[in-house]
């Protein structure tokens, strides 16, 4: 397992033997407390807890919903109703079909906790917010409050993470492009590390968002200043750590490939770049969270559109379901981004497996 | 010293190392630096496959390093044929210790490497898989190379150094991490290669049967400054027997050669 902890390096000529039994350790611990891991592989039943954690979840959700009585006075949508049976059902449903698909168990085995906690925690909000009133209105409004907004404010919703995503990407398409180019100069050339090495520990370390009254004053339109002040926020981790893994490439893999016969070019873009792969989805990754700071302060300030300008704009007009809802709209769409990422990562990183794991 | 004798017309594959030199300056606190080789001359003729042994830090890996033309000598002149060696280059493979493969390209990409760096994978494409059977693996073609053990990660190395048919193949330790019976396989796949392609090559080792199984000639070198001691012929029909009394005979020699030199280092006070 410590080959594993690694600092991600590319480690070299790992045994087929030494591989398997990792491979072995890593899939029983996904399963945690596990008692069946001792019966043989095709183990069809799985535990009862997996299996009701939804549809209890959900019917204890429903039970608070229906029977406690309310104190918060709101429209009544049914939305949250709706989408607690519609657990329920999925929930049953599923359970009646996980002896039949390998994929649908090991998806539940992963999935279900998760959802019957969280039908629950929506529960527990409820008895907190519409039934006993514990927290202050209009600030926390119920869940049936929340969804109820999500659902009847849905076009205005998607029009808001449209633009979001446009934004997003732009900004963050052209940081990484721009960062992958200084980054590899920086990294490689021993003129440019010196000259480029101090501006970036100068110039990077300030959030971007800093920099958005010069950004308003520079840029004709807000679209613009947001794009360049989230590709600002993306540039300099990017930078700094494709620059690191390009400057620490194995001194023998270039070796070798001189000895092959390559030339400047191969060595960059055959041989530092891909060495220096891991560094720079590090880098990508931490561009990705300071790119979501950027887009949404510059959304709030500046750009009169997108996620990060309804939550503000509800927040005006005091309706606070709203803002909850575009929230839980926001979580959803970073960690989709988030996700993706990933999928790229292990799609382009095939090549370290079992070698990383973060 | 060695008398320096070389032959009239130089085969261009012929290898010549003419009191070469490379001193390194010392790096703070650490115990390296200072003179690494010390004039050192050999002449390897083509087609010769050459064992240098030695005591470790005698300069074995800087001599292959000058030859292969990733350090450049402080003093001498290095030639292959009749071109002074100046810089790295498809005509003087390099084979380490370590693999050095590649790790995110698979085996078929690792082999391949060469053709593609030289910009000629389009018409020699034939070779990747006549390499890949020379050194069968044809069923690892898409494997990466973590998934492979030490001698096939090392068969993989011989197979893409070998791709660009180097008129030397510089080979530093390349059996040195495998265990006993490998290392004997991968001695009988070393000396197929050479014999089916001809390459001059010069092996450094520090197991001293290996160095009688496979050469033409064994190099001793002593430390420090590295200097050859002696220079040895083989005369010994190949295949070799390894317990054959000529090969008993010839081991305790060097053994004894390599001893007397230590001893006489420590005669001199060095
Ligand atoms: N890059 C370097 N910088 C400084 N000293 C070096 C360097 N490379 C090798 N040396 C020194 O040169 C000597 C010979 O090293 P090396 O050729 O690696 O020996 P061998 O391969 O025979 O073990 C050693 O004393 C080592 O410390
Ligand atoms: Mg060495």
């Amino acid at each position: 397992m410590s080959r594993q902890e690694y600092d991600g390096l590319p480690e070299m000529s790992a045994s087929v033997e030494e591989v398997r039994p990792q491979t072995a350790i890593l899939s029983r611990a996904q399963r945690p407390g596990e008692e069946t891991a001792y019966v043989s592989p095709p183990v069809v039943r799985s535990r009862p807890q997996t299996l009701l954690a939804v549809p209890v979840g959900a019917c204890i959700a429903l039970a608070i919903h229906f029977l406690v009585p309310k104190r918060e006075v709101v429209p009544p949508t049914h939305y949250y109703p709706l989408i607690l049976s519609v657990m329920l059902g999925l929930g049953v449903l599923g359970a009646a079909l996980h002896p039949f698909f390998a994929g649908l168990r090991k998806w539940m085995r992963q999935m279900c906790p998760i959802l019957g906690v969280a039908t629950v925690t929506a529960a527990v909000w409820e008895l907190a917010t519409s039934c006993f009133g514990l927290l202050p209105l209009p600030y926390f409004p119920g869940p049936e409050g929340v969804f109820g907004s999500l659902v009847s404010d849905r076009s205005l919703l998607f029009d808001s993470t449209w633009h979001s995503l446009v934004l997003l990407i732009s900004g963050y398409a052209l940081g990484v492009a721009i960062a992958l180019i200084t980054g590899v100069t920086i990294g490689w050339f021993a003129h440019a590390r010196y000259w480029g090495m101090p501006l970036l520990k100068i110039v990077g370390p300030i959030p971007a968002t800093a920099w958005i009254p010069l950004a308003m004053v520079l840029s004709p339109s807000a679209l613009f200043s947001a794009i360049g002040l989230i590709a600002l926020a993306v540039w300099f981790p990017v930078t700094m750590l494709t620059a690191s893994g390009i400057s620490n490439t194995r001194a023998s893999y270039l070796d070798v490939a001189r000895t092959l016969g390559a030339g400047q070019a191969y060595l960059i873009f055959r041989v530092a770049i891909p060495a220096a792969l891991p560094n720079i989805f590090i880098g990508l990754f931490m561009g990705l969270g300071t790119s979501f700071l950027t887009l949404v302060v510059a959304e709030t300030v500046g750009v009169k559109s997108g996620l990060g300008w309804y939550v503000s704009w509800a927040q005006g007009w005091a309706e606070y379901g709203k803002v909850y809802g575009a929230l839980i709209i926001m979580a959803a769409f970073f960690s989709t981004i988030m996700t993706v990422l990933f999928k790229v990562r292990d799609r382009v990183l095939v090549w370290q497996k079992g070698v990383i794991k973060w | 010293m060695v008398a320096l004798s070389e032959p009239a017309a130089i085969e261009a594959s012929s290898l010549r190392v003419r009191r070469a030199s490379k001193y390194f300056a010392a790096i703070n606190g650490a115990a390296v630096g200072g003179l690494a080789l010390d004039k050192v001359s050999l002449f390897v003729s083509a087609g010769e496959l050459v064992s240098v042994v030695g005591p470790s830090g005698c300069g074995k890996s800087t001599l292959l390093r000058l030859i292969a033309g990733l350090t450049l000598a402080t003093e001498g002149e290095l030639l292959v044929g009749d071109e002074p060696i100046t810089a790295p280059s498809a005509e003087r493979g390099l084979v380490f210790q370590d693999p050095n493969l590649f790790p995110w390209l698979t085996v078929r990409r690792n082999i391949e490497a060469g053709l593609v760096a030289r910009g000629v994978l389009k018409q020699e494409r034939g070779q990747v898989d006549k390499f890949m059977r020379l050194v069968g693996l044809e069923a690892f073609a898409d494997a990466f190379p973590h998934h492979l053990s030490g001698g096939m990660a090392q068969r993989v190395a011989l197979a893409r150094a070998m791709i660009n048919h180097p008129k030397v193949l510089l080979l530093d330790e390349p059996l040195g991490a495998l265990d006993a019976f490998t290392r004997m396989r991968m001695q009988d796949e070393v000396l197929r290669l050479w014999r089916v392609h001809r390459t001059t090559m010069l092996l450094v080792t520090h197991d001293i049967d290996e160095a009688i199984y496979m050469s033409d000639r064994i190099v001793i070198m002593t430390p420090p400054p590295g200097r050859i001691e002696q220079i040895i012929p083989v005369k010994m029909d190949r295949p070799r027997d390894r317990s054959s009394p000529d090969f008993l005979r010839l081991r305790g020699d060097i053994l004894e050669t390599m001893h007397f030199a230590g001893r006489s280092l420590a005669g001199n006070g060095v």
